[in-house]
């Protein structure tokens, strides 16, 4: 009777079987576009790489060696300069969300900030060409930076509001308690218990930058040679791939690889080191959830 | 002690308020800017720009139907493939996998990592890698067996609007999965129980009693899935083909919004020329608010917003 009960038809079985291998086989399908990209920029990236492809700057079609140097200097200087302008946006928004999530201003903003969150990063490069290229009369370094910034600001702000209200109130009540002024609080007790959180975000937002194209080709133009000023053309990395990639040339394609590779491997550098300290340091504050 | 208020409180709200306030004005400018640089545009073509179907640098004819035309049948494409893969990884990662914490972070982690992968690299990959895979052992014998249904009519050349959408597929599962996945967790565990209680299996138990409570959690995924999608500009410009078309083949070249302001932006004269191509970032821009503004909406009313709204 018993193992009556607990049968299941035939049929009921089949399609529960294949449905879970349906859903298996789905998730494999998703990885395996990871696998053949990474693959490929290894395979094909490989050859290229050396120490004086990293310095050097590139080389007209048809001469031997030639390098990223200026490409890797001026995504570093961009990246730098959008840093330097969306930490301190993003930071103060998200604490403003998170310590007055009930005002008019704090939803409006936090609502503004999903929208420029998922904004293509096109129209974003078409905004700094005007604001700043038309008016500097020149594609430049800052321009670069200023639309980088721009991207970045609405993950810091999130994660920065994300990480302060997973902090536990009774740690806020006991500072406040001891007569600490609010602003000291927030900025030295609640801001360090979300550390490993604020840490993500804040490279996962650099990360995202490192790699951003589209608004670059508005903005810092390209250049061949090493940034030597704020308001001159800069190269990035992302931005040789692209435009080396749709040449038609072989050598270029190399190059292009070579770079590709590059730019993955300090992409995931960031991220993989970034997984190993938040998990040794933040422990289970809560982080579990992302 | 009630004396004893720090001079640092009293600039604490009003400063972080202008920061707050800062992130509006950088949403509203953006705006105002693209208007007012599209206004020769606007003035020249009114509302057809919209759908007029012509792009005529030399005659100075723009029109953005081609383009926008381009961007939803990709879109489509993505979301026609990525969805399904998309709730794959999530089912297993929230349902099958559960309370294998090992197998499922190795997983999230490979998901994650898909979407740190920069775009320009998903077209590098896209334009030598997928493009001649999927034009010898899809779009040729699709276009063999099957050429005389228009959506596999013209010649395949692998640079098109189906290999585009292909990658963007690719390039948005881990937006929705990790959003799905997160509306999936939120089913409460008495749905599934009273479910296996009934002598559900397992499929059973998802298909019936976790999809449909889910059903709002995973469509608000799939819209943010589509804006990434609209969005993206270096993948699909690599390997789109670029050419002002409109064409049911799904094998002919195209265009989209984004990537004909990557294309050909820098090279543009003429102020008119320009105007347009700012009219057409205009257009994105108020394609991609809707899109977002819907996604919103749709998970406030479902309210487990918290973690939800954060892309990977």
């Amino acid at each position: 009777m018993i193992a009556q009960i607990g049968r299941i038809s035939v049929k009921r079985r089949l399609i529960d079987r294949t449905m879970q291998a349906v859903i298996i086989l789905s998730a494999i399908a998703a990885i395996t576009p990871l696998v053949l990209i990474i693959g490929e920029a290894a395979v094909q990236g490989l050859p290229v790489l050396s120490f004086s492809f990293l310095i050097n700057q590139p080389v007209p079609v048809g001469y031997q060696g030639g390098g990223i140097g200026p490409m890797i200097q001026g995504t570093l200087v961009m990246v730098l300069l959008a840093t330097l302008i969306s930490f301190p946006l993003g930071l103060c928004a998200g604490i403003f969300f998170s310590e007055w999530p009930n005002s008019r201003l704090a939803l409006l903003s936090s609502f503004s900030n999903d929208v420029l969150a998922e904004f293509p990063s096109m129209v974003i490069g078409i905004f700094v060409y005007i604001i700043v290229v038309l008016a500097t009369g020149t594609f430049s370094a800052l321009a670069g930076g200023v639309a980088l910034g721009i991207i970045m600001v609405p993950l810091v702000a999130r994660t920065t509001e994300e990480g302060l209200k997973s902090v536990p109130p009774s740690v806020r009540e006991a500072s406040i308690a001891l007569g600490i002024p609010r602003w000291k609080t927030v900025f030295y007790v609640v801001i360090r218990s979300a550390r490993g959180m604020l840490v993500t975000g804040a490279i996962l937002a650099v990360a995202r930058a490192a790699g951003e194209t589209a608004p670059l080709i508005l903005t810092a133009g390209f250049s061949n040679a090493y940034v030597s000023g704020l308001l001159r053309p800069a190269g990035s990395i992302p931005y040789l791939i692209y435009y080396y990639g749709i040449s038609p040339y072989q050598s270029w394609h190399a190059i292009a690889w070579g770079a590709s590779l590059v730019l993955v491997m300090i992409i995931m550098t960031i991220s993989l080191t970034l997984r190993l300290l938040v998990r040794e340091k933040a422990g289970e504050s809560g982080l579990k959830h992302r | 002690m009630q004396g004893n208020r720090s001079y640092g409180d009293l600039f604490f709200k009003p400063v972080l308020a202008t920061m707050a306030l800062t992130v509006i004005i950088i949403l509203v400018s953006i705006a105002f800017e693209l208007y007012s640089k599209s206004g020769a545009s606007i003035q020249r073509f009114g509302l057809s720009f919209l759908w007029s179907s012509s792009w005529d640098v030399a005659k100075e004819e723009f029109g953005a139907l081609p383009f926008i035309y381009g961007t939803l049948l990709t879109s489509a494409i993505a979301l026609l493939i990525g969805l399904p893969v998309s709730l794959g990884v999530a089912i297993l990662l929230s349902e099958l996998m559960r309370g294998m914490a090992r197998f499922t972070a190795v997983i999230g982690m490979f998901v994650e990592l898909l979407a740190s992968v920069p775009s320009v690299i998903y077209g590098l990959w896209g334009l030598f890698f997928l493009s001649p895979l999927v034009r010898t052992y899809v779009e040729v014998p699709l276009h063999k067996y099957l050429g005389f249904v228009p959506l596999f009519s013209s010649t395949p050349f692998g640079l098109d609007f189906f290999t585009a959408g292909i990658l963007l597929s690719i390039m948005i599962i881990p937006t929705i999965s990790s959003i799905a996945k997160g509306a999936l967790e939120a089913v409460p565990a008495y749905q599934k129980e009273a479910m296996y209680a009934l002598g559900a299996t397992k499929w059973e138990v998802i298909a019936k009693a976790i999809l449909p409570y889910a059903k709002s959690g995973i469509f608000a995924a799939a819209i943010l899935g589509l804006a990434r999608a609209v969005g993206e500009t270096m993948a699909v410009t690599m390997v789109i083909g670029n050419q002002p078309s409109i064409s049911a083949s799904l094998f002919s070249g195209g265009y989209t919004l984004a990537a004909v302001i990557a294309n050909q932006f820098t090279e543009a004269t003429g102020s008119l020329y320009i105007s347009s191509l700012i009219e057409i970032g205009l257009v994105l821009f108020l394609i991609a608010l809707a899109i977002n503004v819907s996604a919103r909406a749709i998970i406030l009313r479902v309210g487990y917003a918290k973690g939800m709204n954060m892309n990977v």
